[in-house]
C-alpha cells in the first residue's frame, strides 16, 4: 500500500472523478449537445492529467492528454460526438481505474498498456472530421434517444432512434444547408453522428454568431425517425426527447456541480463511532435496569437525561451511516448500457426513489444482487427489438428501479416490461432437473412456481451467455438478500414482464426487540417481524389448538396459524408457561405468518445486534446475539430461519411421506384450501380448491347425453361431464339425481370440464398431504382432512374419462 | 537469526498443549456463558468480553478427549482469529515457555484420532512432551470426517 498522503489524496479524488466522468459520459450519449456535461468531462480529464503529471504517473498523463485533445475538439464543435467516441472515453475510464488500482496497491502504474487507447483517440480526432466547423447542424442524429442507454446496431444506416435535428429556423449564415454527407464521415463506425453545439450557442433559437458550428436549435418538435441521410433540415427534438427520458444518469443540469457543504470522513472512523454508540446503548440499558429500583430523585433525573441523550445520539450517528441507494444505482446506467449493447437489445432505464436511504452495510450487501437482477432482466426479460415490435411493444424495453420505505423496511422493485416468466417453462425445468417432485408441483400456484427460479441449480437459459445462465445467479441473490435479513420474491405477468421485489431492513445495528423466554433461556425477536401477541389461558389453550396431521395450528380470526414451539425447535427442555397458558408470538417472515409458542413474554428493548462468529453462522434459527442490560448474552432469533425450519419440521412429521417430499420445503406448504364433497350417499372426498374453477348448480334436465357421454351447455360452450361416483365407486348404487346437480368445474386453458358430485360438504384450510398413493381410478391417494382419512380426487382421471383432451395437463398419470 | 519462540502453555485433560503467544489475545478466568441451542457440541456458548460477543470452544470436546467433569470451571484462552476472537476452554493455564526451533518435531505416531489433525508438532521438554496446537484448526468446526471417526 502506498503511504504517500499526496498520492492517496490523488487516488481518492480521482476515483470520485472517474465515477462522475462515467455518469457524465452516459448522460452525454443521451444529450450530446449538453455543453455543461461536456465541460465537466473536459475539466475532469484535465484535472487528472494535470495532477498525474505532477506526480509523474506517465501513463495516466499520456492517455489523459490524448483524451483531452479529443475532448477539446468536441467542446469546440470541431468534432461530433458519437457512440464510438463514447465507447473510447468509457474505455478511458476503465483504463484509468486499472492504472490507479495498480498505483494504490504497488505504488506504480504497472503494465497497463495505454498505447492502443491513445491511438484510438488519434484516429477519432482524424481530420475526416469537419476541418471547418461548417456543416454542423443539418442532419443530426442522436444515438439512443429515448433511453438513457440504448444500443443501436452498428453499421445499420438509420438506427431506429435516429433523430434528425435541423438547424431549421436558423437563418444563419453558414451551415444550415450543408449536406449531411460530410458529417457522417466523422464517425468511425456509426453513421449517426451527433453534433454538439459549440459552447457559445445556447439552446436558444439560432443566434448564429459563430461561423463554425451550426446554430442548431433544438426545438421541441418531435421528429419521425428518419434516416440520417435525410437532409430535411427540419425537426430537432433530440434534446427534448432525450431529456424526457434522460434518467439513468444524473440530470445534466442542476444538482450536479453544486458545491455541497460536506465533510469527507473515513469509514473506519464512522464505524468506530457506531460501535461506541452501540456500547453506550447497552450501558444505558444497564443503567435503566439498575435505576428501576432506586428512589434517589436526582439519580433518576440524571439517568433519564442520559437515556434521552443516548437515544438522540444513536439516531444521529445512525444517520451518518445512512446513504442514499443512489450510491449503488449510479453505476447502473453504465451497466445497462453495456449489457444491452452486448445483447443487442434496447433498454430504457428509469430510477425512482434514488434518495431512499439505507444503512451503509446494507448498501454494500445489495450491490451485487441488484446488479445481477438488472442483468437478468435485460438478458432474460426484455426481448430483442424485433420481437418486441412484433408483439406490439415499443422497441425499447422499459426497466424500472423503484425504492421506497414501508413499514420499517426498504422496498426495492425491479420491473421490466419484457416477456415475463413462463410458469410452464419453469415447471418443466424444475421437473427435468428433479428439483421438485411432480406431486408437489401439481399443488403449487403459478406464483409459487415462478419463485422456483431461486432454487439452487436452476437456470432456464438455453445458452449460457456471458451475462447469465450459469445457474448460480438467482439462488445466490436470494441467499445474499436473506443474509442481511431481507426477502426477495418475483411476480410475473406472462407477455408483460416481471417484477422482482426485495424487502430489506433499514438497519442492522440497533433494533427494537421483544424478549421472550423458552427452555430457561432468553431470546430476542426483532420487532419488525412481530405481528401480534396472543395469550391463551389454560382452558382456552387446550381447546384452541387443533392438530392437523400432527401439526398444531391455531385459528386466529378465521385463519389457520401454524404453531411452532420454540423450546422444541431449539431442543431445549420444555418448561411451558407457569400457569399453563399458551403464549403465542405471531410472526411473519416472507409473507406467511406463523405463531411461535414461548414459555414467557418479557419486555421490549432496544438491542444492539452483534453478528455471531463464523463458527455459528450456519445456524438458521439465529440472526445474531446481543448483550442484555445485565451483561449476559442473549441470542436473537432469525424469524425467516425459524419459519423455514418449522416448514421442514412439519413435513418431516409426514410419517409415510411420498419420499419425494423435498427437505427444503418452505412454510407456504402448510396452507391449502381444500374442497370436501360427498360421493354417493355417504362417501366423502377432497380436492384442492386450486383445481376448482367454479362451483355450479344446474338443473338436471339441462344435461344432454350423446353416445353414452353427458354434456351440458355452459357459458357459450359445450362442457363434458364426468360423474365422480361412477368412476370412483362404480359398484355402489348411484345416487338418483335430484332436480339440481352439483358440478365442480375444472378449467384449463379455457376448456371446462364438469365433475358431477353428490353434494358439497365444506371448504377448509388445511395442508393436504397425500399419505398413500392409490392406484384406483379417480383417486390420487389418501390424506387427513378435517381429522378424517379422506380420499383425494384425481382430476386427471376424471377428465380422461370424459374423453376430453386438455392441453398441458400436468398431473402425473 | 532468532531460533527461539515463545509459547503459551495450558492443560487439557492430561495433555500439555501450547499456542504461539502472537495468537493469544488474553487469558480469562471462568466466564458466564450463554449456551447456543442447536450448535455443534464443541461450542460451549457465548461470552461477553467487554461488550464483544465471543464464541467459546470446549477444547476437550474438540479434541475428542473425555468430557469435562461436573462443576467444571474452565479457564479461557482468547485467541485471535480471522472472523473475530474465539475463546478456548481449557483446564488450567501453564507458563509461557521459550523453546528452540531445533527442538520441534512432527507429531508422534502414538497420537491418533482427531487430536492428531490439530497438533502441529511437539517439543520434547525435560519431563514431558508439549504439543503445539494449530489454532485455526482448533477453532474450526469439526469436519464431517472428524465427526464420523470414532472418538
Amino acid at each position: 500500500m502506498v503511504n504517500d498522503e499526496v498520492v492517496n489524496e490523488f487516488l481518492l479524488e480521482s476515483y470520485e472523478n472517474l465515477d462522475r466522468l462515467e455518469r457524465d459520459l452516459v448522460a452525454l450519449e443521451a444529450t450530446p449537445r449538453d455543453k455543461e456535461i461536456l465541460s465537466s468531462i473536459f475539466r475532469t480529464v484535465h484535472t487528472i492529467k494535470g495532477t498525474s503529471s505532477f506526480l509523474a504517473f506517465e501513463r495516466i498523463e499520456k492517455v489523459s492528454h490524448a483524451a483531452e485533445s479529443l475532448l477539446a475538439m468536441l467542446r469546440d464543435g470541431t468534432l461530433n460526438f458519437n457512440r464510438a467516441i463514447g465507447n473510447s472515453l468509457l474505455a478511458l475510464v476503465d483504463t484509468l481505474r486499472r492504472l490507479m488500482a495498480n498505483v494504490e496497491s504497488t505504488g506504480a502504474e504497472g503494465e497497463v498498456s495505454v498505447d492502443e487507447l491513445i491511438a484510438m483517440f488519434g484516429r477519432l480526432r482524424a481530420p475526416l472530421a469537419v476541418a471547418q466547423p461548417a456543416p454542423v447542424a443539418t442532419p443530426e442524429s442522436v444515438p439512443a434517444p429515448e433511453a438513457a442507454v440504448a444500443s443501436a446496431p452498428p453499421a445499420e444506416t438509420p438506427a431506429p432512434p435516429a433523430v434528425v435535428a435541423a438547424p431549421v429556423t436558423t437563418t444563419a449564415p453558414a451551415a444550415s444547408v450543408q449536406p449531411p454527407a460530410t458529417v457522417p464521415t466523422v464517425v468511425v463506425e456509426e453513421p449517426l453522428p451527433a453534433v454538439i453545439p459549440p459552447p457559445a450557442a445556447a439552446p436558444a433559437p439560432v443566434a448564429v454568431q459563430l461561423p463554425p458550428p451550426a446554430p442548431v436549435v433544438p426545438s421541441p418538435v418531435s421528429i419521425p425517425a428518419a434516416p440520417v441521410a435525410a437532409p430535411a433540415p427540419v425537426a430537432s427534438p433530440p434534446p427534448v426527447v432525450a431529456q424526457e427520458h434522460a434518467e439513468g444518469g444524473d440530470e445534466p443540469k442542476g444538482g450536479r456541480s453544486l458545491a455541497d457543504s460536506t465533510v469527507r470522513v473515513d469509514v473506519t472512523v464512522l464505524d468506530r463511532l457506531m460501535n461506541l454508540v452501540g456500547e453506550l446503548v447497552l450501558a444505558r440499558n444497564q443503567i435503566l435496569q439498575h435505576t428501576v429500583t432506586q428512589t434517589d430523585p436526582s439519580l433518576l433525573a440524571t439517568s433519564q437525561r442520559i437515556n434521552a441523550l443516548t437515544t438522540e445520539l444513536q439516531e444521529g450517528v445512525m444517520k451518518t451511516r445512512m446513504q442514499p441507494i443512489d450510491n449503488v444505482w449510479s453505476k447502473f446506467p453504465r451497466v445497462v448500457r453495456d449489457v444491452s449493447g452486448s445483447l443487442e437489445k434496447q433498454v430504457k432505464l428509469e430510477m425512482e426513489g434514488r434518495e431512499t436511504e439505507l444503512d451503509k452495510t446494507i448498501i454494500e450487501a445489495i450491490r451485487d444482487p441488484l446488479t445481477h437482477l438488472l442483468r437478468n432482466a435485460i438478458d432474460h426479460g426484455i426481448e430483442r427489438p424485433d420481437v418486441r415490435v412484433a408483439a406490439g411493444k415499443p422497441a425499447a424495453g422499459r426497466l424500472q428501479l423503484r425504492a421506497y420505505h414501508e413499514g420499517g423496511q426498504v422496498n426495492i422493485e425491479i420491473v421490466d416490461d419484457g416477456a415475463g416468466i413462463s410458469a410452464e417453462k419453469i415447471k418443466r425445468k424444475a421437473l427435468e432437473k428433479g428439483l421438485v417432485s411432480p406431486e408437489r408441483i401439481a399443488r403449487m400456484s403459478d406464483r409459487d412456481i415462478v419463485n422456483l427460479i431461486f432454487m439452487p441449480g436452476f437456470s432456464t437459459a438455453e445458452k449460457v451467455t456471458n451475462v447469465s445462465g450459469r445457474g448460480v445467479g438467482m439462488d445466490v441473490v436470494k441467499t445474499n438478500i436473506e443474509k442481511i435479513g431481507g426477502t426477495v420474491d418475483v411476480h410475473s405477468r406472462p407477455g408483460n414482464g416481471s417484477t422482482f421485489k426485495l424487502k430489506i431492513p433499514l438497519t442492522l445495528a440497533i433494533v427494537p426487540a421483544l424478549m421472550v423466554g423458552a427452555g430457561g433461556d432468553r431470546f430476542a425477536i426483532p420487532q419488525v417481524s412481530l405481528l401480534e401477541l396472543v395469550r391463551l389461558e389454560r382452558e382456552d389453550a387446550a381447546r384452541s389448538v387443533e392438530f392437523v396431521q400432527g401439526v398444531p395450528v391455531y385459528r386466529l380470526r378465521g385463519n389457520l396459524l401454524p404453531l411452532v414451539y420454540l423450546s422444541r425447535e431449539l431442543s431445549l427442555p420444555e418448561a411451558g408457561d407457569p400457569e399453563g397458558a399458551l403464549n403465542v408470538v405471531v410472526l411473519q417472515a416472507d409473507g406467511t405468518p406463523f405463531g411461535l409458542v414461548v414459555d414467557e413474554i418479557r419486555d421490549t428493548e432496544e438491542i444492539v445486534v452483534k453478528p455471531l462468529g463464523k463458527l455459528l453462522s450456519g445456524l438458521s434459527a439465529f440472526a445474531g446475539a446481543t448483550i442484555m442490560g445485565d451483561g449476559r448474552v442473549a441470542l436473537i432469533l432469525d424469524v425467516l430461519g425459524l419459519s423455514q425450519r418449522a416448514g421442514i419440521a412439519a413435513s418431516l412429521r409426514d410419517s409415510l411421506g411420498s419420499g419425494a417430499e423435498e427437505a427444503s420445503s418452505v412454510a407456504d406448504e402448510v396452507r391449502q384450501t381444500v374442497l370436501v364433497f360427498r360421493v354417493g350417499a355417504s362417501g366423502r372426498m377432497a380436492l384442492p380448491l386450486s383445481e376448482v374453477a367454479r362451483l355450479e348448480e344446474i338443473p338436471a334436465d339441462s344435461i344432454e347425453s350423446l353416445s353414452g357421454r353427458q354434456f351440458v351447455q355452459y357459458r357459450g360452450g359445450v362442457m363434458p361431464l364426468a360423474q365422480v361416483s361412477r368412476i370412483v365407486a362404480p359398484d355402489q348404487p348411484a345416487v338418483a339425481w335430484g332436480e339440481r346437480i352439483h358440478i365442480v368445474v375444472h378449467a384449463r386453458d379455457g376448456i371446462n370440464v364438469g365433475l358431477v358430485v353428490d353434494g358439497i360438504l365444506d371448504i377448509v384450510e388445511e395442508p393436504l398431504r397425500i399419505q398413500t398413493e392409490m392406484s384406483r381410478p379417480g383417486v390420487v391417494g389418501c390424506a387427513v382432512v378435517q381429522g378424517r382419512v379422506t380420499e383425494v380426487l384425481s382430476v386427471a382421471d376424471l377428465v380422461a374419462s370424459t374423453g376430453a383432451r386438455l392441453p398441458n395437463h400436468s398431473e402425473a398419470a | 537469526m532468532d531460533n527461539a519462540r515463545q509459547l503459551c502453555t495450558f492443560f487439557v485433560d492430561d495433555l500439555l498443549l501450547s499456542l504461539e503467544v502472537e495468537r493469544v489475545l488474553e487469558v480469562l478466568r471462568p466466564q458466564e456463558m450463554t449456551r447456543v441451542p442447536l450448535a455443534s457440541e464443541v461450542v460451549s456458548g457465548l461470552i461477553n468480553l467487554r461488550g464483544q460477543i465471543v464464541t467459546a470452544v470446549c477444547l476437550r470436546r474438540r479434541l475428542k478427549l473425555p468430557p469435562p467433569p461436573d462443576g467444571w470451571k474452565p479457564m479461557n484462552i482468547v485467541v485471535r482469529a480471522e472472523g473475530g476472537p474465539v475463546a478456548l476452554l481449557v483446564d488450567e493455564i501453564g507458563d509461557v515457555l521459550e523453546v528452540e526451533d531445533a527442538a520441534f518435531e512432527r507429531p508422534p505416531e502414538t497420537l491418533h484420532g482427531p487430536a492428531r489433525e490439530m497438533i502441529r508438532g511437539v517439543y520434547k521438554l525435560k519431563e514431558r512432551l508439549m504439543m503445539v496446537l494449530d489454532a485455526d484448526k482448533a477453532i474450526a468446526l469439526p469436519t464431517a470426517a472428524e465427526r464420523s471417526s470414532a472418538a
